[in-house]
């Protein structure tokens, strides 16, 4: 709130005092700038142009087969999959982390429980690809410690249709890094919310469930969407993971993609650029809207 | 009381999700099957020469990625906050694209420039290209959040006030007030690098990662060594960034107490 404040104070006297650029200050500006920019116009831009193109060249010119190849129902159960499990994880996530940085920051003071949160968040959200799986594998493989501990009592996990390997499994994998970054991403607005306001509620009579759904929830909503389409992004683009745990043999766009590119599968190139091309597609509208919704928390502020 | 009681399960619950994999995962490197416990996996993997080559490489990599986004992402961010202020959407729009365009599809516009000269896509600094982007976002947010903290305007006529120049404002005015910015954006970066799997194992090279993966196929005691040694390495970076954002945190605020009495 401070720095809010003073960054729209510095803002008012950088307006009163702003000369016209000298032609010195445009050369170290342009200096400074444009290696960026060119380097993202070659890194970022260039890729997606290229792919854009090649998804729709074929040997006889210009082509829509491959993208109409992705209606095959291979891609398709792709897409499902990484649907599910994206819609799936960022579900799981966003209850859960939401509760716990609820719980812990919720109060707007400072505790012991928010401290240890805050820096087990950082690292478990960044605790995702290789290391996770095998973390997973060595728990609830089909010969891990659990598993096996398991089925020395008397359930067999396996036998009863469990597999770390599924759709569900993944899921299972993929709450372990997003619940901490929902925490993360969630923390700014929990302590956003006025001690006061719900000190009001308190004494107009609203009772806990009611300060919740009538207070804090309305507050809160345009974050929680904002958080959980960027959850659902993350688990939508993640490959890692999914290629570690599984060797690319479960169908979602990305590993589709990934055996695409190692030349596992004999499809053509193109097909992997069409996939691609339609990932970023999703990736960008989910991105806008999430941008859309955090713009309006901005507002209560 | 009913309802602190749920609490306290849903907290215990979830605290054993996030805590027994990391058990299991260290008892897993301890086993040594029908014998007993050992630290053998951790021994075998210092004596492992397979390892230590992609180590030092993914660890080369991360210097590089460091050095060009202190060598192009710093010096934009900055300029953009003295000279052009209404080109910050640009660079917010740049620092948005990585989170837009997943690894994998990044992986395949590569391979489709992947026609350019030999002795660029050949080696493995090539991957230091695409991993400047995957850290951006996190290595952007970093220096833009600690540069809007300070009072440039006063910062910028206090050194001209005393003849300073643009080149010497900025070295010596507002580098030193990031550095611990700077030293938050190299560690997120490290990590990204450090544990980047996508990109290098589709373009086929031999990172830490991409290794361990490999091993984890005939040793899987290893890997799980292995998979505790880069939770442990994780940790301690990202320990490192708390601390120095907690710390510099400190300095801002007496900065600016000091400004105003």
């Amino acid at each position: 709130m401070n720095s809010a404040h003073s960054n729209k104070h510095n803002r008012e006297v950088a307006a009163k005092t702003r000369r016209p650029l000298l032609p010195m200050h445009v050369l170290w500006a342009v200096a400074m700038i444009a290696p960026f920019l060119l380097l993202t116009v070659v890194g970022m831009i260039a890729p997606v142009i290229l792919l854009v193109a090649q998804s729709v060249s074929g040997p006889h010119g210009f082509t829509f087969d491959y993208i109409q190849s992705l209606a095959n129902p291979t891609y398709r159960l792709a897409a499902w999959n990484s649907i599910v499990l994206s819609f799936a994880s960022a579900s799981v996530s966003l209850a859960t982390g939401g509760v716990v940085a609820f719980i812990a920051f919720g109060s707007g003071t400072q505790s012991r429980l928010g401290a240890l949160v805050t820096s087990f968040s950082a690292v478990a959200a960044n605790f995702a690809g290789v290391p996770l799986a095998f973390a997973f594998i060595s728990t609830l493989g089909m010969f891990g410690l659990l598993t096996r501990v398991l089925r020395a009592g008397g359930i067999d996990i396996y036998a009863m249709g469990f597999s770390l390997y599924s759709i569900s499994g993944l899921t299972l994998v993929y709450t372990y890094f997003l619940t901490p970054l929902m925490v993360i991403l969630i923390t700014p607005a929990i302590r956003a919310v006025s001690q006061d306001w719900l000190a009001a509620a308190k004494s107009l009579g609203a009772n806990p469930g009611q300060r919740l759904r009538l207070v804090v929830l309305p507050i809160l909503a345009p974050s929680l969407i904002s958080a959980f389409i960027l959850l659902f992004g993350s688990a939508f683009s993640g490959y890692a993971t999914a290629y570690a745990l599984t060797s690319g043999n479960i169908v979602l766009l990305t590993t589709e993609i990934g055996n695409v590119l190692t030349g596992d599968v004999a499809s053509a190139p193109q097909t992997g650029a069409a996939l691609s091309v339609g990932m970023i597609v999703v990736m960008a509208v989910l991105v806008w809207i999430s941008r859309w919704f955090g713009q309006r928390t901005r507002r209560w502020k | 009381m009913i309802g602190k009681s749920l609490w306290i399960v849903f907290l215990a619950a979830l605290f054993i999700y996030f805590v027994l994999p990391l058990i299991m995962t260290v008892i897993f490197s301890l086993s040594r099957g029908q014998a007993g416990f050992g630290p053998d996996a951790y021994v075998a993997l210092l004596s492992r020469r397979d390892l230590l080559a992609p180590l030092w490489m993914s660890a080369q990599l991360a210097l590089a990625t460091v050095a060009c986004i202190l060598l192009f992402m710093v010096p934009a961010v900055i300029a953009v906050h003295l000279f052009a202020p209404r080109l910050r959407m640009l660079l917010e729009l740049a620092a948005i694209l990585p989170f837009v365009i997943p690894g994998i599809a990044l992986v395949a516009g590569l391979s489709v420039l992947i026609t350019g000269p030999g002795w660029l896509i050949g080696s493995p600094f090539f991957l230091t290209l695409p991993y400047f982007f995957l850290a951006l976002p996190y290595a952007y947010r970093a220096i833009d959040i600690a540069i809007s903290n300070l009072d440039l305007t006063q910062l910028r006529l206090a050194a001209a006030s005393l003849g300073a120049g643009v080149g010497r404002t900025i070295l010596w005015v507002v580098m030193p007030n990031l550095w611990p910015a700077l030293v938050n954006a190299a560690l997120m970066t490290f990590t990204v690098v450090l544990g980047e799997f996508t990109v290098a194992n589709i373009l086929l090279f031999q990172t830490f990662p991409v290794s361990i993966n490999l091993v984890a196929k005939s040793e899987p005691a290893e890997a799980a060594a292995l998979t505790i040694v880069s939770f442990l390495l994780t940790w301690v970076a990202l320990l490192i960034v708390l601390l120095v954002g907690r710390n510099s945190r400190k300095t801002f605020d007496t900065g600016r107490s000091g400004a105003s009495s």
